[in-house]
């Protein structure tokens, strides 16, 4: 299954990006094989509005089934939740520690937006 | 003639000028007053207009027939505003993004969409003391203003002095109100501030290309230094209004400044003349 992290950086090491639509990238990351990509987001992040949505239509395109971030807003869920992503916010640390904390369940997927749009 | 009062600053006294302009020119002519400040009216606070007339106010949104849309992704790529998003299975509209550009629809390879109403405001008009008037109200919760804002515009009549109390700061409300005016009057206060934030309005009124002029309000307070640069920017000041505790309290009550101090009239005759004569005072 892959999943998708939001990152300030370039590879597992980077810290998880605590925001969703105007993450600084992805690293969308396979479970079953360990093998991962990192997406940039520099678009959508200097996008004038809706960086969620468009972030969210770009995860969905990756393929991935689940996306672990800081915060999501209401816009990002949506789309997210349209696509049938689900969304583990509250996610922190580098990448690989949020990947580790999801493999082993310690990540809770959200049933909403957890903070409103532009926090 | 349409006269835009406008302010790159918050709080300097635009609905203070806008309505008082308006009573002193009621004498002498036929006046409507837009008051274009849709996210918070104000002017009807001290014009105490009766208002006759409502309605909503709305902008043109796509709708998708699902059972048309192929999901091809066309629209949401066209979006300027990232108000659209297509998934595999379904495509997403985000009406309070939505400019109503109306290009998705036109983009649409099997024409799926259709656009709709959306209320985004109510417009009232009425009358005040033989003050034609008019403002919208945006909505709670309503991100974009300007498309209620030139439906206010669109009651400009040809034949009356319009007066039009902008939105505070430079931004597209700003912008939109200023491009349907033939004038500008720009509030300022003598401080570092409010040179400050004329200075940007300046700017803005010289991209625009529309004759102004500067009235300075509490101009007792602070320093010359909006003096200094209008001097050497060729501005004309139209107009000085002092500090005064009285008009505070006046304003305080809802009553216009002109009718509680006499004297006060005196600032503004000078405003409404120069404009009348084109802008010379």
């Amino acid at each position: 299954m892959k999943i998708a992290v939001t990152t300030m950086g370039q590879d597992l090491d980077a810290q998880v990006d605590p925001r969703f639509g105007r993450a600084q990238g992805f690293i969308v990351f396979d479970t079953d094989t360990g093998d991962w990509q990192l997406i940039p987001n520099s678009v959508n992040l200097n996008a004038a509005q809706g960086a969620g949505i468009q972030t969210a239509q770009m995860i969905s395109e990756s393929g991935a089934k689940a996306v672990l971030t800081g915060h999501c807003g209401p816009k990002a869920y949506r789309v997210l939740n349209a696509a049938g992503v689900k969304i583990y916010a509250g996610a922190s640390g580098t990448v690989s520690e949020a990947v580790d904390a999801f493999k082993s369940g310690k990540l809770t997927a959200s049933t909403g937006p957890d903070v409103e749009g532009h926090w | 003639m349409k006269i835009a009062i406008a302010s790159g600053k918050g709080g300097t006294g635009k609905t203070t000028v806008s309505t008082n302009l308006a009573r002193i020119l009621s004498g002498k002519q036929q006046v409507q007053y837009l008051d274009c400040d849709v996210e918070e009216p104000n002017a009807h606070l001290f014009l105490h207009p009766r208002i006759t007339d409502r309605y909503d106010a709305c902008t043109l949104i796509p709708q998708i027939e699902e059972a048309v849309c192929d999901n091809c992704g066309k629209c949401s790529e066209f979006c300027y505003f990232n108000a659209i998003a297509t998934l595999a299975n379904t495509t997403l509209v985000f009406p309070e993004l939505c400019h109503s550009c109306g290009g998705c629809l036109r983009v649409c390879p099997v024409n799926a969409m259709t656009e709709v109403r959306r209320p985004i405001g109510v417009i009232e008009s009425g009358t005040a003391d033989g003050i034609e008037f008019v403002h919208g109200r945006l909505n709670i919760g309503e991100a974009i203003s300007l498309p209620l804002i030139r439906q206010v515009i669109d009651h400009a009549k040809p034949d009356r002095v319009v007066i039009m109390d902008a939105p505070p700061g430079t931004a597209c409300p700003v912008v939109g109100t200023l491009q349907g005016a033939d004038i500008a009057v720009l509030v300022a206060e003598p401080t570092a501030f409010g040179l400050h934030d004329l200075t940007l309005a300046i700017d803005l009124i010289r991209e625009i290309a529309i004759p102004c002029g500067v009235f300075i309000n509490r101009s007792d307070i602070g320093d010359d230094r909006v003096e200094r640069f209008c001097a050497e920017n060729d501005i004309p000041i139209w107009g000085r209004l002092p500090h005064d505790r009285r008009i505070a309290e006046a304003y305080s009550s809802g009553i216009l400044a002109v009718d509680a101090i006499p004297e006060v009239a005196a600032s503004f005759d000078g405003l409404a003349k120069g404009l009348l004569e084109g802008g010379n005072v």
